[in-house]
């Protein structure tokens, strides 16, 4: 009770230094925390993708789409159970500002083969028997307040035109890490457009997507399923769905690595400058610590004494830095839209805040507290007066 | 073993023959830079029990660096110190502490005082290393307040206090665990004169009514009128 006592009063004997300390503190872990969230963000596209789910395209390049008529011979393939197909469709709805993914999908298929989207049943019937019917996440139709039964205009830009779509359903996701901010609506829609003004591109898919029967046979089926296109005028590269969209990811690798460097950094910098004060606030009390060893208390409790103060500085700030990251992660993903759209602070990403500021909290004390310990007190009693 | 200066008479308060400081061929010196610096040389001293001693000497005659010894505070370089029976030159540092905290009070020169705790908490201190209840503790400061006249001071802070308050609240506290010994280093150095006469009537008093043995340094010849027998040193050695 008194050295807790002792502890807070003296944390809190110089308030300005001590409140200005905890706000850096505050301040690093809220960023690190948003830092880190940002990382989890563009990566959880891949975590999230399924084990049971193979993703083709062509060997060549993205950009080239795929005949349609190679889904019946990978249905054919050993180890696949079904098989769907999708475009990107790259629309702008409003404002060029306002961007989220959009697809053409097979259909049932296809929505089978995402059991992760959860849609009513009458919202996917209507879906399913409405031409130009579209499906939008909750997150997506939350942002613009759609509603089912909504009119949904896109300006095309890889098809041009204005595109309408009926809202049919609006689908959640099963986990938190599901992406919300999707946009669907029927492949024979955009075929049909694409026949008529663009005949030798249509009955093409950009990509296949194909359940397995056994996710632990995703090598051998993506094998057989490019060997079955080998040497044919558009050959195909089949990878595990995570794999593929970790190849997105790829794309800005050392753009993640500066951001959690640049995390790390910044729990750094508080270190120092916490290390600083810590080692200030012990110099001007060390006539205090000498006087307290002259009474008998060991070396050990006045270092316990600055490893308390220095811990409870570091963990106040942490806890506030910590609450402080979901109000500035929400307020972050409302800047950036739909880009990142599984934007939420992980328990993983709480757990490394705590240690954080444990850590900072340590290492400010190691060596004003070594120091004090060590303090003569003959040496410490000249200090003051 | 040498004779000792102080082994001829029995000094004033002395119940017994037997010292309860006794000090043999004591040495200090400080190494700085390679060069030997000698602090006290060849030390010989009797303190009985309930004696109030006064080291007097000029500025540097090693009078603070005897205090610290004798206090344990200070290790010497050569010698003995026997307090209360014990070699304190011998015991380890954490034996020393242990020590401390229960045979002696310390009075410094600017009070010294835990500027975050009130005079309450600044007296009970010492009583936090031993085994008393906190209903113990309570009932001692109360005790100690009143001996030093500040029974309704005892929710100040330092900064709250006077300075002859702030050295009332620290005699309390070098009281509180009934020590062997009280050491003053300069205990009216940073006081009026007025002040300074209050605070060496209540040393006077625990000295002649507690029985309280004293060891004090002071500079000053008033100071050291108080104090029943005078020792000086000169360049770390005692002289008559």
């Amino acid at each position: 009770m008194h050295f807790a006592l002792l502890v807070l009063r003296n944390a809190f004997r110089h308030k300005l230094r001590t409140l200005l300390t905890i706000l850096g503190i505050v301040i690093a872990i809220a960023s690190f925390g948003v830092l880190r969230t940002i990382v989890d963000a563009w990566y959880a596209g891949a975590n999230a993708s399924s084990s049971a789910r193979l993703v083709t395209r062509s060997s060549v390049s993205l950009v080239f789409p795929l005949p349609i008529t190679y889904a019946e011979k990978m249905r054919q393939v050993e180890g696949v159970k079904s098989v769907a197909w999708a475009n990107w469709f790259g629309g702008v709805y409003v404002s060029e500002r306002n961007f989220f993914p959009q697809f053409a999908i097979s259909g049932a298929s296809y929505l089978d083969m995402y059991p992760e989207y959860t849609l009513k049943p009458e919202e996917r019937k209507a879906f399913l028997a409405d031409r130009v019917g579209a499906v939008a996440g909750r997150k997506l139709a939350d942002k613009f307040g759609w509603k089912v039964g909504d009119q949904i205009p896109l300006r095309g830009t890889i098809y041009p035109g204005t595109w309408n779509f009926t809202l049919r359903g609006i689908y959640e996701g099963r986990e938190t890490a599901t992406d919300e901010s999707q946009f669907f609506f029927h492949f024979d829609y955009l075929n049909e457009f694409i026949k008529k003004k663009y005949p030798r591109r249509g009955d093409q898919a950009g990509v296949f997507i194909e359940e397995l029967k056994d996710p632990e046979q995703a090598s051998p089926v993506s094998l057989a399923i490019d060997a079955t296109f080998r040497n044919s005028l558009a050959e195909t590269l089949t990878e595990t769905e995570k794999a593929f969209n970790l190849g997105f990811v790829a794309m800005s690798e050392a753009i993640l690595l500066a951001i959690q460097a640049v995390s790390y950094v910044v729990i750094v910098i508080i270190m120092a400058v916490m290390a600083n004060t810590m080692a200030m606030t012990a110099r001007e009390r060390y006539g205090e610590y000498a006087t307290l060893k002259a009474l008998g208390f060991r070396g050990g409790f006045v270092a316990r004494l600055i490893f308390a103060e220095s811990l409870g500085i570091a963990l106040a700030g942490g806890a506030l830095g910590i609450a402080l990251t979901f109000p500035a992660v929400k307020a972050f993903s409302n800047l950036v839209g739909q880009i990142l759209s599984a934007f939420y602070v992980t328990n993983e990403t709480i757990r490394l805040q705590v240690a954080c500021a444990l850590v900072v909290g340590v290492v400010a004390a190691a060596v004003p507290a070594w120091r004090a310990a060590r303090i003569r007190i003959v040496d410490g009693l000249r200090a003051i007066g | 073993m040498m004779e000792t200066q102080a082994a001829v008479e029995v000094p004033h308060g002395a119940p017994s023959v037997e010292p309860l400081v006794a000090i043999r061929n004591l040495v200090k010196f400080y190494v700085r830079g390679g060069q030997v610096i000698p602090v006290l040389t060849d030390i010989n001293l009797d303190v009985y029990s309930g004696d109030f001693v006064a080291l007097m000497g000029p500025s540097g005659s090693g009078k603070s660096t005897l205090l610290n010894l004798i206090a344990g505070i200070d290790k010497p370089s050569a010698g003995e110190i026997h307090v209360g029976g014990i070699d304190i030159a011998v015991l380890s540092e954490g034996d020393l502490a242990a020590w401390r905290a229960t045979n002696v009070g310390f009075i410094f020169q600017f009070y010294n005082l835990m500027p975050v705790l009130s005079a309450f908490g600044n007296i009970e201190l010492p009583l936090l290393l031993t085994n008393l209840s906190r209903r113990e503790r309570r009932e001692r400061v109360a005790i100690a307040l009143s001996l030093v006249g500040l029974s309704d001071r005892q929710d100040h802070y330092p900064n709250e206090l006077s300075g002859g308050q702030q050295q009332r609240v620290a005699i309390a506290r070098a009281l509180i665990a009934d020590p062997t010994i009280i050491v003053a280093d300069e205990p009216t150095g940073d006081l009026d004169r007025a002040t300074a006469e209050e605070i060496l009537v209540l040393l006077e008093r625990l000295n002649r009514e507690l029985g309280k043995t004293i060891v004090m340094v002071t500079h000053d010849p008033k100071t050291a009128d108080k104090a029943h027998r005078l020792i000086h040193l000169e360049k770390g050695v005692l002289v008559d």
